[in-house]
């Protein structure tokens, strides 16, 4: 999970190296438009720079092999998640989910999600998607980081090790 | 364009480095392989770079001196043009920065810095694949996985430096005797905040057969 602003997250997986290169790329440059305009991209401005960069590399001799989610909240417009996949593709959506994991869990998403949900009921869905990899997916994934972004900023929430012993 | 190679490049190697009360340690065999060949039985694999860091290498043998050597160099350089010596941190991603371009080529450098900064006892694993990553516990090569196997068992924050030491030569050991790309001898490292020592090359046969005869001692006790 890679900090851009104080409102929007990236979370970014894919080949060793570039997730880390790329998304520290967006991050450093994100973080420079602040320094010169006085004021933050916006999470949907930060996706399709996010995108645009993508794009550009993906028809170059080092593409970056990456699945990237952006989270953020946006002063006029609210909450926002931003899919972006390996091939520049990016989609707004409610609920996402990458890797084999996403198998598991969209259905569930499906099933469940609502756009009025709590905080609470929101963490009880996310708890719901943790159980069925500890019970489906062939690895063990023990520990998840769970934040929330809100108006006032990123928040840590309690990490969820439902799968340790 | 790729040229044919005369012979497989040498890759097979047992290395690690943890984290315990005392400081690092940094262990690793001696052996370079070319495909099935014992190319060399007394190579260096944990290189000093400076007073508080040293580096084990594993992938391929050359391209890792290269690196180390440029490394050194760089490293040496920003001591002198900056006045003080750059993070243990700060130099794993200098190195990951150098190796990004070879990405997707041949290029094979498996590396981890073991060292002791201002911020106390580091251990950074850098890949030529553009991996970095800081831990407590690392193994990397051909014979990591029997090193893991013996590390994760006994390693514990609280060791003793006699028992670091003795657990990291057992792993290499173990590692040395599973594995057939790696062998011959164990170097041991142990860095603290007062800089690095090194502990006199151990032939493993030795090793092997004082194992084998308390192995046997115990299996007579056993039948008695």
């Amino acid at each position: 999970m890679f900090k851009l602003s104080e409102k929007i997250l990236l979370l970014c997986v894919g080949e060793a190296g570039d997730t880390v290169q790329f998304a520290e790329y967006i991050q450093k440059n994100v973080q420079l438009y602040k320094m010169r305009n006085g004021y933050e991209l916006s999470p949907s401005a930060a996706a399709n720079f996010t995108r645009k960069n993508l794009a550009d590399y993906l028809r170059s001799r080092t593409p970056y092999h990456v699945n990237l989610l952006l989270a953020g909240y946006d002063d006029t417009d609210g909450p926002g998640l931003y899919y972006m996949d390996y091939l520049s593709s990016l989609a707004k959506a409610p609920f996402a989910a990458h890797g084999y994991g996403a198998y598991l869990t969209l259905s569930i998403l499906d099933r469940y999600y609502r756009p009025d949900l709590s905080r609470d009921e929101a963490v009880d869905l996310l708890k719901k998607c943790v159980e069925e990899l500890n019970k489906r997916f062939i690895l063990n994934l023990p520990s998840f980081t769970v934040r929330l972004i809100d108006k006032e900023g990123i928040h840590d929430l309690e990490k969820l090790t439902l799968g340790a012993k | 364009m790729t040229v044919q190679r005369p012979f497989r490049l040498a890759h097979g190697t047992t290395t690690l480095g943890f984290i315990f009360q005392g400081g690092v340690i940094a262990a690793a065999d001696t052996r370079a392989s070319a495909g099935g060949l014992v190319a060399c039985p007394a190579v260096h694999k944990i290189t000093p770079m400076h007073s508080h860091l040293v580096v084990t290498s594993s992938g391929s043998g050359a391209d890792c001196m290269l690196w180390e050597r440029i490394l050194i160099r760089e490293i040496r350089l920003y001591q002198l043009r900056h006045g003080h010596r750059l993070s243990i941190r700060a130099t794993a991603k200098l190195l990951s920065s150098m190796l990004h371009p070879f990405k997707g080529t041949e290029m094979c450098v498996a590396l981890t810095l073991c060292g002791w900064d201002k911020s106390g006892p580091k251990l950074i694993y850098v890949c030529s694949d553009g991996a970095r990553l800081q831990g407590d516990v690392f193994s990397v090569g051909s014979g990591s996985p029997y090193a893991y196997g013996v590390l994760d068992r006994e390693l514990r924050w609280s060791l003793s430096k006699g028992e670091a030491i003795s657990l990291a030569r057992e792993a290499v050991f173990r590692a040395t005797h599973r594995d057939a790309y790696s062998g011959n001898n164990v170097d041991l490292f142990h860095i603290t905040a007062q800089g690095w020592s090194q502990r006199k090359r151990e032939d493993l046969k030795e090793e092997y057969y004082r194992d084998k005869e308390k192995k046997g001692k115990k299996k007579n006790d056993k039948l008695k």
